[in-house]
This record gives C-alpha cells, structure tokens and sequence, in this order.
C-alpha cells in the first residue's frame, strides 16, 4: 500500500499534538507541501508560519522550544539545513534545546526544482552536528513510528522527509526505533545497507535481482543515520563479508561515510558506497535523475558483483 | 512616436506572455503565477531599457538583470529566445532531465542569464556585490534585480538592502514583485510586509510604487530612477499574480499549476 508521506506526517503530528499541548508546528511558506495546513485546521493558535524566512523560524522554534514547547519546524531539506545551519547548531544544539527540526525532498526527488533545491549534503553537514540524532523513513508505517518517538525523546532531531508518496515496508505491528536498524530481507553473500524511500526501495530491487543470479543479498533499512546502528553494522560485516551502502545523498559524510568508519576502525571489510559522487544536482524527472546520478538498483547489483568477484 | 512605443511593447509583451503559458504549457506545469506577474518589466528591460548584446552575452560593459526569484525563469528564457540569445526551439526543453533551461534560473546554463538563483533571498546581496565590483572598474553598466514579496521575507533582502544604501549604489536599481501571494496564501495573511515602500524608504533607497503593469509607469520610474544618485533605487510593481491567465489571476494556487497543452492554448487564444 503507498501512502502519502506528508500527510502521514501532519496526521501524526495532530494525534500527538492532541494528546499534549505543547506540540507546536513551525513552517516557512511551505505548508502546501507538507501538508500541514490540517494540522492548522485543527490547531490553528499552534501553528506558526514565519513566511520565507528558514534561520528565522528555527530561531523562533529554539525560542519556543526553551519555554518548553515542542517545535517541529520543517522545510526543504536544502534550505532548513544550509540556511539555518548557525541559528539550529547554536541556538538548538549547542544550547541543548528540543527542536524538530524536518527537511523535505531528500536527493532527486526535489527532482524539477533542481539543483538549488536538491540536497545531497543535508545529512553531511547535519552529521557534524553533536549529538543531533538523524532519521529518513521509507515508508509511512516508520515515518510514523519514528516521528513519535522522536517528539518524546528529549533532543533535538533532524528528520529527512521524502513528501511523496511511497511504497509500503512495514507492518503496524512491527518494531520500529531510532538508532535501531531493521533488517528487511536476510542474506550470507553481501548486505545492502539503504535509507529513505527511494533508495531502500532500489535495494530491496536489487536484493530481487541478486537472487536470481544465486547471490544472497541481506536489505538493512538504516533509517537513522545517527546514532548509527554500529551492532548491526558489524553483525553483517562479519556475517557477509562485503556491504554495498546506498543513498539518496553525496557519498561523503552520509550513510556511506558513517558506515566506513565503523569498518574501518573496528573491522576493516571490502565495501562500495552507491550515491552522488561530489556533484550538484540538476532538473529532471526522477527516472531520469535516478539514471543521472547511478542511484540504481542496476548500480547496487553492480557494485555488489564486484566485492563478490574481488573477496 | 512615445505612443507607438508603447505600442509595440504592449505588443511584444503579448507575445512573450503567450510564449510563456506555451512553454510551461508544454510541459504541463511549473511556476505560472510568478512568471505572469513580471512579463511587463521583463519586457521593459530587454526591450527598451537595458544595454546588452544577444550576441555577446558576457559583455563587459553590459547591464545586468539579476532575478532573484529564480522561478521566474520561464518568462525570462522566453524574453531572451525572442531577443536571440538562442534558439526557441529550446523553449520546448524547459525543466526536463538535461536541459539548458532548468526551473530556476542558472547562468552556467543558459545564456542570458547573469545569475543563478532558486534560493529565495540570495539575490538582492550578489547584486550589491556586482553594483560594486562594477564602480570599482569603472563600469558604467546598471545592476538591475527582481526580487519576489514573499522572497522579502527573507532577512537576508534586509541586510542587502542596508549595505547597498551604506555603499550609495547609484548603479542598482531593484524591483519588487509586489503580486501579493507567496506559495502559501496572500502575503498579508502569512507574513504581513506592512507597508513596504516606507520600509525601503527608511533603508534609505529611492523608492517608488506603481503599477507593475503598465508600461508608461514602468519607463517612467526606471528613467527617474536612472538619475537618482548617491542612493540605490527600489521600484515596487503593483502586479498581480498570474497576470492574463484566468485559471491562475490572482489565485491562492497559482504559484506552481498542473495544466495540460490544451488549457494553455486555451488561456492563449484569450489574450
Ligand atoms: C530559501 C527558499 N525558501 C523556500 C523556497 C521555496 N519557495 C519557492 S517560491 C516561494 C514563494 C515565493 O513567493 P514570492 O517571492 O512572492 O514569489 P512570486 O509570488 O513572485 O512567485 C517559496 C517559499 C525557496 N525557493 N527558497
Ligand atoms: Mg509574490
């Protein structure tokens, strides 16, 4: 079943804001796009829309959030990340505050926005961040888990929300928690270890296409980027030997990155990071765009081949 | 002969108007309420006003048109495929995969354009910096820039806004789209600008607000703005949102539309 992820996200956001009162929503011109407009419905004294104004409404959210409000503050990815960067490092993070911070269309899929809109360094320069913790949800049942849980846990978080709509991977009842990677498809050959919507899903392909040539390949949705799942990392290292990581983000310093550097120092394995590899992004559609950059099923099965061939 | 002119940007401005619901018309959407709003200025610019050369895009002593609200785009590569900086053929290729015309506006991209923007708010700033690079060589081209009311909403316009009068930018002239909407509703009800021509005037500009859609006013402020000196100069349009397209005038939804070939056609015999 596909569900359409920003309403899944301002439903959650009502149900939880029914339940506590100092829910409160942040926008910056983008309530169409995130679908938040129901929540004002219902909240409207709760919801604040700051206009085209990214550094200023972060700076409110930390404002609210240190009288003890619960902010989630969103816009595109690109502009809620680069553009407040300061105002959510010093006056959240540094300040050791609780804002929600949400940014929207990870990767490609800003697809005809283009470059300017299409971030493939939010998770890089959100990582450097101490101790924010990072999630990207592929699907609407682990958006809505992970976003609960995230208003309960005290700290600041950075949730990267693909708005669109998206294929089902979860069950109500399954066991979904951040910093807690859950393994979709087991595997003894190599392990394909995704985030996000449409990289999980180009895995899961990949895994399909793998199988029929006789190569097991194990699918970990690592939805939260940090704190890294390291315990799984390192199950599967040891269980594969090889691990092809895949991302809807530069190579450097996302996913691929904060894996690396778990094999590295603590069990060195052959691994390939699919991803962009140090480029802009460009307008297009997301076929097109998915073709553009390698972020491929095709690509992943490829990079797993060739650990297969080497080890 | 003041009125033939006039004529015949009226004219030329139909035209371009046209060419624009085509262009995103083709595709089957994109940012038809903001591309509307600024036909007439566009048309002023390129058609009257501005300095340039189509076939030497990059030359020096040129005037510069910035467009800060870099989704706009489309009107603009219609005004320069009409003046010859390519071909129209192009207009056809707008925001698909591997296009020299992406949404927003790319000068390593498309020829004509001076700057690169998308990121509302960034403009106003790149354009003081040209204002000053350009007084620094002597150079007698104009800096003009087109930034967006919802895009003032951005500080990063204010702080712009502040250096440009500290540093006496006679050579910038900017203007605001004042249609009234931003992405999410009516400006006043999600972010009240209040009243915006004393707040340029209190930043210490030369300030006029007229109507964005008539080419008399038009020509007059920018002449008047010309020779303003020792202060940059602001000139607020009064426009409307989707200008000329009926499904968009004015709409809260006009800023990014889905329609097909046909409603363009359509909205283009109605002109
Ligand atoms: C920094 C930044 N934030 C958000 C956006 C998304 N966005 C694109 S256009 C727009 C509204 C702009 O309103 P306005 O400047 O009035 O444009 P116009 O009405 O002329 O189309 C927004 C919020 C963006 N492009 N850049
Ligand atoms: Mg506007």
């Amino acid at each position: 079943m596909t569900t359409r992820m920003r309403e899944v996200y301002s439903d959650t956001l009502i149900r939880l804001a029914e339940k506590d009162r100092n829910i409160v929503v942040l926008e910056a011109d983008l309530m169409a796009a995130h679908a938040t407009k129901s929540f004002m419905e219902k909240f409207p004294e709760r919801t604040f829309n700051v206009g085209v104004a990214e550094a200023n409404m972060v700076g409110i959210a930390c404002g609210l959030s240190a009288r003890g409000k619960i902010p989630f503050a969103g816009s595109f990815a690109p502009f809620v990340t680069r553009r407040a960067y300061d105002q959510f490092f010093v006056s959240a993070n540094y300040a050791k505050l609780n804002v929600k911070l949400m940014g929207s269309d990870p990767g490609i899929t800003a697809a005809y926005n283009g470059g300017t809109h299409m971030p493939f360094e939010d998770v890089g320069i959100m990582r450097n961040v101490p101790g924010l913790i990072i999630y990207e949800p592929a699907d609407g049942v682990s958006l809505q888990k992970l976003l609960t849980e995230s208003a309960y846990r005290k700290g600041n978080v950075y949730l990267r929300l693909h708005r669109g709509n998206a294929p089902g991977i979860y069950n109500q009842n399954d066991e979904i928690k951040l910093g807690k990677a859950n393994v979709l498809k087991d595997g003894n050959d190599v392990t394909l270890i995704a985030s996000g919507v449409v990289m999980v899903n180009e895995a899961l392909k990949a895994s399909e296409m793998l199988q029929k040539e006789g190569v097991s390949a194990a699918v970990i949705d690592m939805h939260t980027i940090k704190p890294l799942d390291e315990e799984i990392v390192l199950k599967y290292a040891a269980k594969t030997s090889r691990i092809v990581t895949c991302e809807n983000h530069q190579v450097m310093n996302g996913l691929g990155s904060a894996v690396a550097e778990v094999l590295s120092e603590k069990q060195p394995i052959l691994m390939k990071r699919i991803g962009v590899n140090d480029e802009f992004g460009e307008v297009g559609d997301i076929e097109y765009l998915k073709e553009r950059f390698g972020l491929t099923a095709k690509r992943i099965c490829e990079s797993a081949r060739s650990l297969l061939v080497t080890a | 002969m003041i009125e033939k002119e006039f004529k015949e940007l009226k004219s030329k401005a139909k035209h371009i108007r046209k060419l624009t619901i085509d262009t995103i018309g083709h595709l089957g959407f994109g940012h038809i309420g903001g591309s509307m709003s600024i036909v007439e200025i566009l048309t002023m610019l390129y058609y009257k006003h501005m300095r340039i050369d189509p076939m030497d895009p990059k030359k020096k002593d040129r005037d510069i048109l910035i467009l800060s609200k870099g989704h706009g785009g489309p009107t603009l590569y219609c005004v320069l495929a009409d003046k010859g900086y390519f071909s129209l053929d192009l207009l056809h290729t707008l925001n698909t995969g591997g296009t020299s015309l992406p949404s927003h506006v790319d000068m390593n991209r498309t020829p004509g354009i001076d700057m690169t923007a998308g990121s509302l708010g960034q403009g106003l700033s790149a354009a003081v910096g040209m204002a000053l690079a350009n007084r620094l060589d002597k150079n007698p081209g104009l800096v003009y820039a087109i930034i967006g009311d919802g895009e003032s909403d951005e500080g990063q316009v204010w702080e712009a806004a502040m250096a440009a009068a500290h540093f006496k930018l006679d050579n910038l002239i900017a203007f605001t789209d004042r249609n009234k909407l931003q992405i999410d509703g009516f400006t006043k009800n999600i972010m009240d600008l209040g009243d915006l021509k004393a707040k340029w005037e209190s930043f210490g500009w030369f300030t006029q607000q007229i109507d964005g859609h008539n080419f008399e006013a038009i020509d007059k402020s920018i002449n008047r703005a010309k020779t303003e000196t020792g202060r940059p100069a602001m000139i607020i349009l009064e426009t409307v949102k989707g200008k000329g397209v009926s499904f968009a005038e004015n709409k809260e939804s006009s800023h990014h539309m889905a329609f097909d070939y046909e409603m363009a056609k359509q909205a283009i015999s109605c002109l």
